[in-house]
């Protein structure tokens, strides 16, 4: 079934790499330098990277039929948290300065997703309004951590993590899987993702058979904070600098077009987390080949804008019912209402 | 009252069937001009259907609509507005951030250059209110005003956009009794100008209160059609839950285990003065094991009321519960499940599965939600577990693997009971587990019944179908106004004296 979805996101890749490859015929080419692989199909999945990380966890999210529209705030909040530990330090190369950083920055990420999730699940704030709290806060939180400014850090070890690489592949390429493995392990092998399934399928239904839906929303919320948060410790190790303004801008809009393009419905309910990484690596291509075909700078976003309504529209059973009836005689339509029920329970007064 | 007039409208051989469930089998329904004229039925009757097929909302697979003499065939509920069949619903229909006039005139404002004319519009609606008989602000927001305003509200805006026909569903299931007064005291006003009303409601004193005739739907089909002066209760009653004897020979015996026997032992779960204000009156029940106690009562009598409080569904607000011995508290269905309580309820659809899950999914829901997400069930054990349980109940599905919402009615609800049936309950509670199901699965669930109690299981059976009651359990406990009214050993009673008890008042 998730091969089925999925065949229209790979045939949208697949297109749009043979629009690069038709452009710049080099296009496909990895070359070995310093020990290090460089190409530009490299480029698109480590610059994709924080994006991936900050999709995995909006899909549990959206999964629980909430969503988290703060992610983006959370990746500065953390960027800055870390880069202005590593800068307060006296050995900014310290490896224990920067996992003590990262730690701290992690942690600071996962009570964010804490006050989300309380929000959500133990007061009962709409998650779109709930997480649009952090959304905006978030922002001043990490000008506040950063007092305004750019940090800027010296430090090898941190800016490994973004920039780094281990067997000849950029290191942050690992983090993605390592984090991609962990969920699919956690959510897979325990009964998590069904229940998370079973609450943002039907949140009635699942309290009457006794799930705790409370705690996994919580949860969800924990987690794709901790996820942004990973990201935000990436973002700015890239650069070797917190930037509580930019870091992370806009980054949840496009998480939350990966997590639908691969497949998971915002509805909540079932979710594929293969999906969303292919919705990600769809997107950062997109982001690619904007640059390589040399669409002017005005007009990428509107450009981007097209390409991902063409994506939806032709992942869209009715949409391609419609356009497929266009130039067929139309079937007779079967009733497809479904059984109305004479009133749910009518509980009076 | 006017007995000659003609009929405004008239219904004939009306049949609609969804995928696969008849709603509505040839139903004949006539309506004259001023008069009341009461639709009753149980849920699932079929009421619901016949009234969306009448505005527009549905359309109907066979049979003809006559309005006013002509062949009608409404698309959509504007149509049937235009035409003078007005709709108030239950749930009312207004906007509550709107004002009243403007809910009153929404779509149709009065114009003038395309301005809307504010102080005409107010003018109109304090006008048309006045009409009914309420003086309200109309410029202040719907939701200021109580329910019972807003209802009129609604009801005024249905006649002032000129109704011949005004269908009123549940109508005072909202209103006190001086609402209710009022309401009725507009609805005659309304009959006396020759407006037909279509009164839809479960309380039988205000279908006599003001009905002028009543016409009873059961399973999709009509029952018949009476003047209300010339129907009895009991009567009445017993059109509306049927009487006859279907499924039910095929179980081969009665599960009648002695009575007295049973009740020496400690019930499995005991309430005292149980009860929720607004929806039951406190009362006590004790569940034995290997007895089925059956709910018997009338739609909105209270029996769903009861089970969602013995699960934890709703919260008790007086009373406590008694579990093996012990006093404690029922706060919510994990509190009920871990006590061995079990529920499968009435709206299996919205309440009972989870549709986007697979078959497999959502039998083991209950116990791994009990185990917790961490102690995940072995997907060996899960498939052990769902293949027997599918082989057990003879659930037709595809595969195990198969999402729940491709299945049909009788195999989701066995889906359900198998969720519930391996967390291995010592108090299963059925509320209306054979509705809407084919004959066969139907019979099979009540053989699973008789079973479930030989093994020690103690099962409260709710269902409509007194005949089914009746066979089941060992004991009843009547319903009515949201009180339990009696309870009856099972020994000698008879569909009669039942019906009669539910019926209450004159037992004829």
């Amino acid at each position: 079934m998730t091969r089925h979805r999925l065949i229209w996101p790979l045939l949208s890749i697949a297109a749009l790499l043979l629009t690069n490859l038709l452009i710049s015929p080099g296009f496909f080419s990895i070359n070995m330098r310093d020990g290090h692989l460089y190409g530009s199909l490299i480029d698109i999945i480590s610059f994709g990277a924080p994006l991936m990380l900050v999709a995995i966890g909006m899909t549990l999210v959206i999964a629980t039929g909430g969503i988290d529209l703060s992610v983006g705030a959370v990746a500065a909040i953390s960027g800055a948290c870390a880069c202005l530990l590593i800068s307060k330090a006296d050995d900014q190369n310290s490896l224990a300065t920067v996992l003590m950083a990262i730690a701290a920055a992690l942690g600071l990420s996962m009570l964010c997703g804490l006050w989300n999730g309380v929000l959500v699940a133990v007061i009962g704030i709409q998650p779109f309004v709930a997480t649009l709290i952090l959304m905006v806060a978030g922002r001043g939180i990490a000008q506040l951590i950063t007092t305004g400014q750019i940090i800027t850090i010296e430090s090898s070890p941190y800016k490994r993590i973004g920039a780094g690489y281990l067997f000849a592949l950029p290191f942050s390429i690992f983090i993605v899987a390592g984090v991609f493995v962990v969920t699919a392990l956690l959510t897979r092998r325990t009964a998590l993702g069904m229940l998370i399934e079973a609450v943002g399928g039907n949140k009635e239904a699942s309290r009457l058979a006794g799930v705790r839906s409370r705690g996994l929303i919580i949860l969800a919320y924990v987690f794709s904070s901790l996820c942004a948060g990973i990201a935000g410790v990436m973002i700015s190790s890239i650069v070797s600098g917190a930037d509580g303004n930019n870091a992370g801008l806009w980054i949840e809009l496009d998480a939350i077009l990966a997590v639908v393009i691969g497949g998971t419905a915002l509805a909540g309910g079932r979710f594929f987390l293969a999906g969303t990484i292919i919705g990600a690596v769809l997107i950062q291509t997109l982001i690619t080949t904007i640059y390589s075909i040399g669409i002017p700078p005005e007009t990428n976003l509107l450009f981007k804008a097209l390409v991902v309504t063409l994506v939806c529209l032709i992942q869209s059973p009715a949409f391609r019912e419609k356009a497929f009836r266009l130039r067929r005689k139309p079937p007779l339509l079967a009733d497809t209402t479904s059984p109305a029920d004479d009133q749910p329970v009518k509980v009076t007064a | 009252m006017m007995e000659n007039t003609a009929p405004i409208l008239e219904m004939t051989g009306i049949s609609k069937s969804f995928t696969a469930v008849k709603a509505l089998e040839d139903v004949d329904f006539l309506l004259r001009a001023g008069e009341v004229h009461a639709l009753l039925g149980e849920n699932g009757a079929g009421k619901s259907t016949l009234l969306k097929v009448l505005t527009g909302v549905l359309p109907v697979d066979a049979g003809t609509i006559a309005f006013k003499g002509e062949q009608v065939h409404f698309a959509n509920p504007l149509e049937a507005q235009q035409a003078g069949i007005s709709a108030v619903y239950q749930e009312v229909n207004l906007c509550p951030n709107l004002s009243v006039a403007e809910n009153m005139y929404i779509g149709r404002e009065p114009r003038q250059l395309g301005r809307i004319q504010w102080r005409a519009m107010r003018r109109r609606a304090t006008e048309a209110l006045e009409r009914v008989d309420v003086h309200v602000d109309v410029a202040a927001l719907v939701s200021t005003h109580s329910l019972a305003v807003q209802q009129m509200v609604a009801i005024a805006r249905a006649i002032d956009i000129s109704a011949d026909v005004l269908i009123l569903d549940e109508p005072t299931s909202s209103l006190d009794r001086g609402e209710v007064d009022q309401l009725f005291a507009v609805i005659r006003q309304l009959v006396a100008s020759g407006i037909a009303v279509v009164f839809v409601s479960h309380f039988l004193e205000q279908v006599y209160e003001i009905a002028d005739r009543v016409t009873v739907l059961r399973n999709g089909r009509r029952v018949g059609e009476w003047k209300a002066s010339e129907l009895s209760r009991v009567e009445l009653v017993t059109s509306m839950l049927g009487r006859e004897l279907t499924t039910l020979e095929a179980l081969e015996r009665k599960p009648r285990a002695e009575l007295t026997a049973l009740e020496q032992t400690t019930p499995v779960l005991e309430a005292k003065a149980i009860g929720k204000k607004k929806a039951i009156a406190p009362f006590d029940l004790a569940l034995y094991p290997g007895e089925v106690v059956g709910l018997a009562g009338l739609l909105g009598s209270g029996r769903t009321e009861v089970a969602r409080l013995l699960f934890g569904a709703d919260r008790a607000d007086s009373g406590q519960f008694t579990v093996n011995g012990r006093t404690t508290t029922i706060r919510s269905p994990r509190a009920a499940t871990a006590k061995g309580v079990a529920f499968c309820p009435e709206n299996r659809r919205t309440e009972g599965l989870i549709e986007d899950l697979t078959v497999r999914e959502n039998i083991v829901l209950a116990l791994q939600a009990a185990r917790g997400w961490t102690r995940s069930i072995p997907r060996k054990r899960q498939d052990e577990l769902v293949e027997h349980w599918v082989r057990a109940l003879d659930i037709r599905a595809a595969s195990a693997e198969q999402p729940v919402r491709a299945l049909s009615g009788g195999n989701q609800q066995k889906v359900l009971l198998a969720r519930w049936l391996i967390t291995e309950p010592k108090l299963l509670i059925l509320d209306e587990p054979t509705r809407g199901i084919d004959v066969g699965a139907k019979t099979e669930i009540q053989r699973l019944v008789v079973s479930l109690c030989e093994d020690g299981v103690s099962v409260l059976f709710i269902s409509a179908e007194i005949e089914e009651v009746l066979r089941l359990s060992h004991k009843v406990e009547v319903l009515r106004d949201r009180r339990i009214v009696a309870e009856l050993a099972n020994e000698g009673i008879t569909v009669d004296t039942l019906l009669h008890t539910i019926a209450g008042g004159a037992a004829a």
